[in-house]
Order: structure tokens, then C-alpha cells, then sequence
């Protein structure tokens, strides 16, 4: 029988130059041996060359501190976090919360989505001023076409008070100056003053500044994945820990059913 | 005490009554009006409760026959799925045995084959319906992403199989019977015209393409119908994970001399 498939050629038959380990004994990252080039490689920088094949320091450094100052904040309220303290609560494993907090960060008032977007806006927002358009015409046309900017506005508050020591930490490694944290800011003062009232949220300044140094919206997805983990197993512990069913118990009464009123009998 | 209203669930799903001795736990349940213990429980179905929790209405005997249909071609995809597999290598390591039910989530997820394929087509079914001016059109001009997201762009047209030969039998099979015994206006007129778009795809129509078609049928909105893709799709993951399990790493392919490192 011919075969025709496309996949052939695949089967049993994986190339890469991403990396691997050999049963010889061997270990190798986008070229590098892992026990000879990399071994001595702060994890973040690992990390850093890991996701995005960048060799930097400094970013690396840029991107611990963002991990530390924006992203980890233990408060099981935060619905991501909320995850691990009701796998704690409802003594599932440690791993396990993760990986739902990895997957639920994935969010749109917060999380991926935004951190993701907005690098790509500021690169598309600066490509377009570069090219003779105004700042304003710029935002107003990112809100005409999706109804909402990413990295500006926040959830329960509108204020964002990761932005000032954000800002202080990166000025210390000689970050922060660089077009498209002022444009970050710039586009603040223009929103602040519109009917919405925007300010610029934590993602938008961590947005910034990597977008300064190079770093991709790409990049910064496949770094961030990881990002709200060291905030997240505290509040797993903290509920594991507590008495089991504790974390936030609903009784009936606090559903607040809208649907239909009359009871209804199956198959009548 | 604070003058703050209680903070509260709001739903149109899911209505409870509190036992007398604990506010905690609750004496009735009702689904869209029906009491969920003392009533479906002894007279539904379980895929007609299913198509009663999303759709808070009961299904008519056809809606349930092409449910119950479409659940049966679709709640094991077979070992050699991605997402089976991904559910498989949990077990092999011997995993827990949620991470291998979410490894199958996140695999079976993807635009290839998965629940995000299946949110695609549904779309298109929407936009294009049963002309085939308009799947013409739309796959000439396919919809753009005007910002970046953390999903790929489509890279074949959903509901297809990009690294498909001819439409499979199984594929054929489900088609035919599940537009035969729904006589829904989607599923017949895919049936009628699969060669059609089969062409304008350039590949064959795939379980994905049937599912969103029928779906789309039974009114499923695209987010409705990922879900239901990703969650009818799970018993084969976990049977085949458990299986794994079992046998263990060593009579599990691991693909030795498969892998090849580039200098």
C-alpha cells in the first residue's frame, strides 16, 4: 500500500536544536552543554535563555524583580491564588494547585492576556507614532477596535501601587529610560483624562520596561507562565494548613439564583 | 455587623434550600427549576441533564439522540490522540491521576483536533451557515486577529485535518449517522456538501468539524461548545491513562532512537 500521509517522514523521527539529554550522558540547551557553558547560571537566566535564547543579566535580573515586586503577592482573594487555597483547603496536592494557577493565570483582567498585550501594543502603538500618527488617535482606535487597552485600567482598584517601586528597583539596575516606558506614561496622562479614568497598571510598566531591553511579546508570554507561582503556594499551604472546608465556606443563601422560579417536573 | 450586602454567587443555573440544621448544606437542589434529586435523578438521562446545564432547557428526543450520538463518537479518541497521550504519559510516570486528566485538557485544548478547533468552526458555522458562497468567502478572507493573544492563529481551517488523506470512515460514519437521525439543518448539509469544502480546505473533515456543526445545531455558542468538547472527550483520557499505569514506562513508547539533536 502507498502511503501518502504527510506525517510519515515524522514517524520515529524528531529533529531539534532546542536541546536534550543523551543516555551517554550528556545535557544540552539551544546549543549549550548544560554541565560546562550553563552550569554556573543563575535559574532566571537559565530560564531567560531557556524561553527566549537570550543570554542578558541584566533582563534577568529585571524579570526576578518584576516576579517579586508585581506578581506574587500571597492574597488568596486574587482569583488565581484562589485556586491554590481551595486545593488546599480541599486537600488536593501542591502540584496540582499549580497547575490550575498556571492555567488560570492565563486571564484577561489579569495575568497573561494583559502582560502579553500589552508589549504588543506598545509595539504597535510606537510603530504607528513613529510612522506620523498621534498618540491619541492611536489609543482612541485601540479602544474603538477592542473596547479596552491592555495594561491600562485594573480590577477593584484603580491604582496601581507596584508601578512606583517597579520603577525605583529598575532605575537602581539602569533601566527605565528607554521610549517605550515613556510612552507607557504618556499614554497614561492621556487616558487618566478621558471619560474612563485608566491609570497604567502593574503589567503595562513590566510591559515597558522589557520591551526596552528587547524582550518580545512572545518572550514575555513564555516568561511569565511561571510568574505567579512563588504568590500562589503560600495561600495552598496557608489553607492546607488551616482546618479542612474552611477557606470562605458558602452557605445556601449565598447563591443568588435569577433563573427560573417555578419548579418544573421532568418529562410533564 | 456591617451594613454591607453579603457578597453573592449569581446564577440562573443552580437554585439550593438549606437542610433545617446547617445553612451549609443543602436540602433541595433544582437545575433550571427542576429538582435535580428527587426528580432528574429518577427520570433524566445523564445526557439529557448534560444538555440541561447548558442549555436550562430540556432537549427534544431528537436534540438528545444527536447528543447522546455525538458524546458516544467523541468520549474516546484512542490512544494515538494527543490529548489520550498526553493523559497516557501522566500514567506511565505514575502520575496522580487528576494531572493526567489535565494534561488531557491542556493538550486536547489546541487548535489541532481540540476544544479551540472546535470554538473556530463553531464560529464559522455561525458566519458561513449553510452557503457555500459564504464558506468560500470566508475561507478565502479567514477572520484576523487585530491584537496579540495567547492562542496561535488557526493554521489549517477548523474542523479539518491539515495532515489528513480522505475523510476518515469513523469520520464518514458519525457524519452520516448523526445527520440521519437528527435531521438537523448543519449536520445534513454538511453531509451533503462535505466534498465541497473538503476541497475548498484542501484536507478532509475531521471529529472536530462534526462536533461543531452539531453543536452549532443544538445551539451550543462557541464557548459552550469548547467545553463540551474538552469535557466529553475526558473518559478516554482516563481509561487509557489508567491502563498506562498499569504496564508501566518500559512497554510505553519513548521514542530512543526517534530523537535526533541537531550539532
Amino acid at each position: 500500500m502507498s502511503v501518502h500521509s504527510k506525517l510519515e517522514k515524522f514517524e520515529d523521527n524528531w529533529h531539534t536544536s532546542m536541546g536534550g539529554w543523551s543516555p551517554e550522558g550528556k545535557a544540552v540547551l539551544r546549543g549549550k552543554d548544560i554541565f560546562t557553558e550553563l552550569n554556573d547560571k543563575p535559574w532566571m537566566e537559565y530560564l531567560l535563555y531557556a524561553a527566549t535564547g537570550k543570554e542578558s543579566p541584566k533582563v534577568s535580573r529585571l524579570i526576578e524583580a518584576i516576579w517579586v515586586i508585581c506578581t506574587s503577592f500571597p492574597d488568596p482573594r486574587i482569583w488565581n491564588n484562589r485556586v491554590a487555597a481551595l486545593a488546599g483547603t480541599a486537600r488536593s496536592t501542591g502540584a496540582l494547585a499549580a497547575a490550575g494557577v498556571v492555567a488560570v493565570s492565563e486571564a484577561t483582567i489579569y495575568g497573561l492576556k494583559p502582560i502579553k498585550g500589552a508589549l504588543d501594543f506598545f509595539l504597535r502603538a510606537q510603530k504607528k507614532i513613529d510612522q506620523g500618527d498621534s498618540l491619541e488617535r492611536v489609543v482612541k482606535e485601540e479602544l474603538k477596535q477592542f473596547r479596552s487597552v491592555y495594561g491600562y485600567g485594573r480590577p477593584v482598584v484603580n491604582n496601581d501601587e507596584r508601578i512606583k517601586p517597579m520603577m525605583e528597583f529598575a532605575r537602581s539596575i539602569d533601566c527605565g529610560n528607554g521610549r517605550y516606558v515613556r510612552l507607557a506614561f504618556e499614554i497614561e496622562r492621556y487616558l487618566s483624562g478621558t471619560r474612563l479614568k485608566y491609570k497604567m497598571n502593574g503589567g503595562a510598566i513590566c510591559a515597558a520596561l522589557l520591551a526596552d531591553e528587547g524582550i518580545t511579546p512572545t518572550d514575555i508570554y513564555h516568561m511569565a507562565t511561571y510568574t505567579f507561582t512563588a504568590g500562589a503556594m503560600p495561600c495552598y499551604i496557608d489553607a492546607q494548613q488551616q482546618p479542612e472546608g474552611s477557606f470562605f465556606p458558602l452557605r445556601t443563601s449565598r447563591l443568588n439564583y435569577r433563573g427560573v422560579e417555578e419548579v418544573r417536573h421532568w418529562n410533564s | 455587623m456591617t451594613d454591607k450586602p453579603t457578597e453573592t454567587i449569581t446564577t440562573e443555573i443552580w437554585r439550593e434550600t438549606p437542610e433545617a440544621d446547617n445553612p451549609f448544606a443543602a436540602k433541595d437542589c433544582f437545575c433550571a427549576g427542576y429538582n435535580v434529586y428527587d426528580d432528574l435523578l429518577k427520570n433524566a438521562s445523564f445526557i439529557d441533564y448534560l444538555f440541561l446545564l447548558f442549555k436550562l432547557e430540556p432537549p427534544n428526543t431528537q436534540q438528545s439522540v444527536l447528543l447522546e450520538g455525538l458524546a458516544i463518537a467523541l468520549a474516546n479518541p484512542g490512544p494515538r490522540d494527543h490529548s489520550v497521550r498526553a493523559a497516557m504519559s501522566a500514567g506511565v510516570g505514575g502520575s496522580t491521576h487528576p494531572s493526567a486528566l489535565i494534561a488531557a485538557l491542556s493538550v486536547g485544548a489546541g487548535n489541532l483536533g481540540g476544544a479551540r478547533e472546535v470554538f473556530h468552526a463553531v464560529e464559522y458555522w455561525r458566519h458561513c451557515n449553510t452557503s457555500l458562497e459564504a464558506w468560500q468567502q470566508y475561507i478565502k478572507h479567514p477572520p484576523q486577529e487585530g491584537r496579540a493573544d495567547v492562542w496561535m492563529p488557526m493554521e489549517h481551517l477548523p474542523g479539518f485535518d491539515p495532515n489528513g488523506v480522505s475523510c476518515p470512515t469513523p469520520v464518514q460514519q458519525t457524519l452520516t449517522y448523526l445527520a440521519t437521525v437528527s435531521k438537523t439543518p448543519c449536520l445534513g448539509w454538511l453531509e451533503k456538501n462535505r466534498r465541497q469544502l473538503e476541497a475548498l480546505a484542501e484536507c478532509p473533515l475531521a471529529f472536530s468539524g462534526i462536533a461543531a456543526a452539531a453543536l452549532f445545531d443544538l445551539d451550543f455558542s462557541p464557548e459552550q461548545a469548547e467545553m463540551f468538547y474538552l469535557l466529553i472527550r475526558l473518559p478516554g483520557a482516563a481509561v487509557h491513562a489508567l491502563e498506562q499505569e498499569k504496564l508501566g514506562w518500559r512497554k510505553y513508547p519513548f521514542f530512543a532512537d526517534g530523537f535526533k539533536l541537531n550539532p
